[in-house]
């Protein structure tokens, strides 16, 4: 049996979120703003060399609204 | 008392606003029973008595026959009915998930009508409140649930009306194994969302909640799964159940079996419910109910749906074959547009509405449905300066599939499919030009007009 891949992917609460924007000031690499401020991300797997980075934005997130979801790559 | 007519071919409408009932006497009187609104064409009558000599009873299981619910579960997967509120999703999938669930279920039947161009379940549940409730006492020993919520808003009086005299004719029967309560949330256009539902069931405001995992059920409390179904999913359940899997292909076509009820309005003379074969074309439909002129286009699916032009309405009214063409079933919604109307005008009133109609949770839905809204207003008054309009284009982008529940997306779908639908009046409009029909009265009624 082969060993599954687990990928992390970011998601962000929408009723959460208050675009306090922290998220974008700590990894603009994979977070952009809209024009009224909330974040958009794309679903796309975080690199491993930016998981640090992602794991503070989880952190550091005033609503606790951008989560870090594991999951098995298919 | 709504009233039934039968039209010269295989559609049955109702509508809820006149007082007399009458039968246009044609063939498709004899279509067989297994028809949502052919009871009461056939008797004019919505009580139990009459139910009960049109449909029989419902076959509700015996105590202690284990089996059963494996068979009603395996009757619906083979009818291959699909929800009919506005995903379309298949109901044996849902009927499977919560099935599987530990805790003491509920089935709801959602019964909110929030879109303001549907009047089905209004119909519906005036008309055949019986049908609907064998469907969900069927669907709810099924589950083995402790109770049915019957969720009607709190402004649709008649309709509560109605089902509290259906429940109460049942009441002491052996047709309310599970007993029956009826819940009145707010009316709004969200309210009706099935998350937004059970919010409210738990004694929260009733606003969507966000699930980024949509194969855990719902729950009431910690652990009690939750069944959410349209009522008219619901009613076709009880016909799949009486008459069995086949009699449900014995209408519609081979990727959408069965009939669907579908409200038309906008411009034309007999506005109402129409009880149609899946297949049916959208010309056909809108034949029914009499346009009053040259129809430009058709607002399908409903205020969140999608905009087809004139040409397309030889496309069959089903979800497969709506979608091909930009298209969507919906709610069950087909609103005619006029040639005498401006289709941006009136996507600008329904963007505002539906601006309007946010939770107010979810900051692209709070900012970007207005900004919208406002520029499809500027378009239509000929206002909407160069850069304007690719801003436009951009912002449809941006609100796109970021709230948590669909609502911002069926109104960027209605503004997207407008563009395209209307994209000679847009480029006329954006070239300023306002539109000469712009301040003429709405087709689409964006007040609500419950009862």
């Amino acid at each position: 049996m082969t060993p599954q891949r687990v990928h992390t992917v970011i998601k962000v609460n929408p009723i959460s979120c208050e675009a306090y924007g922290y998220c974008a000031e700590l990894l603009p690499e994979l977070v952009s703003l809209d024009e009224w401020g909330y974040p958009v991300v794309d679903g796309t797997p975080v690199p491993p060399r930016l998981l640090e980075l992602a794991r503070r934005a989880a952190k550091e997130c005033p609503r606790r609204a951008f989560l870090l979801e594991h999951a098995a790559e298919r | 008392m709504p009233t039934a007519t039968t039209t010269s071919t295989a559609a049955t409408r109702a509508t809820a606003n006149t007082d007399t009932a009458h039968d246009a006497g044609t063939k498709s009187a004899e279509r067989g029973h297994a028809t949502l609104l052919g009871a009461w064409r056939a008797r004019g009558n919505a009580d139990l008595a009459t139910h009960l000599a049109h449909h029989g009873p419902p076959p509700l299981p015996r105590r202690g026959d284990v089996t059963w619910p494996e068979r009603f579960a395996a009757t619906i997967e083979a009818s291959g009915l699909t929800g009919r509120g506005g995903a379309s999703f298949p109901s044996a999938t849902k009927l499977k998930l919560v099935r599987s669930a530990r805790g003491h279920a509920t089935l709801v039947v959602n019964a909110m009508e929030g879109e303001p161009a549907s009047a089905k379940d209004k119909v519906l549940l005036s008309v055949a409140p019986h049908l609907v409730l064998d469907g969900a006492e069927l669907a709810a020993s099924a589950l083995g649930a402790i109770r049915v919520v019957v969720c009607i808003a709190d402004d649709a009086h008649e309709t509560a009306a109605a089902v509290g005299r259906a429940v109460a004719e049942r009441a002491g029967t052996d047709l309310a194994p599970v007993p029956i309560e009826i819940a009145r949330p707010p009316g709004r256009y969200v309210a009706g969302e099935e998350s937004a539902l059970v919010s409210w069931l738990n004694g929260g405001p009733g606003a969507p909640g966000w699930r980024p995992d949509k194969t855990k059920p719902l729950t009431i409390g910690r652990r009690g799964p939750v069944l959410v179904h349209n009522a008219e999913t619901l009613a076709h359940a009880a016909l799949v159940a009486t008459y069995g899997a086949e009699s449900f292909w014995a209408a519609g076509v081979v990727d959408a079996p069965g009939t669907s009820l579908v409200t038309v309005s906008g411009g034309v003379e007999r506005g109402g419910v129409y009880e149609i074969p899946m297949g049916t074309t959208l010309r056909d439909i809108v034949g029914f109910a009499r346009p009053t002129g040259e129809v430009a286009a058709v607002l399908t699916g409903g205020f969140g749906g999608s905009w087809l032009p004139a040409g397309a309405l030889d496309t069959p009214y089903a979800p497969r074959a709506m979608a091909v063409v930009g298209g969507v079933t919906g709610a069950g919604v087909l609103v005619v547009l006029p040639r005498q109307a401006c289709g941006i005008a009136e996507t600008a009133r329904v963007a505002r509405y539906m601006a309007g109609e946010s939770a107010g949770q979810c900051g692209p839905c709070v900012f970007g449905l207005p900004a919208l809204a406002a520029d499809v207003e500027a378009l239509a008054a000929g206002k909407l300066d160069p850069g304007a309009r690719a801003r436009l284009e951009s912002r449809i982008a941006a609100v796109e599939g970021r709230g948590a529940c669909r609502h911002p997306d069926g109104v960027t779908r209605m503004v997207r499919s407008a563009l395209s639908v209307f994209a000679a009046d847009a480029a006329a409009h954006a070239a300023g030009h306002p539109c000469a029909f712009a301040l003429e009265p709405s087709v689409l009624a964006t007040g609500t007009n419950r009862s």
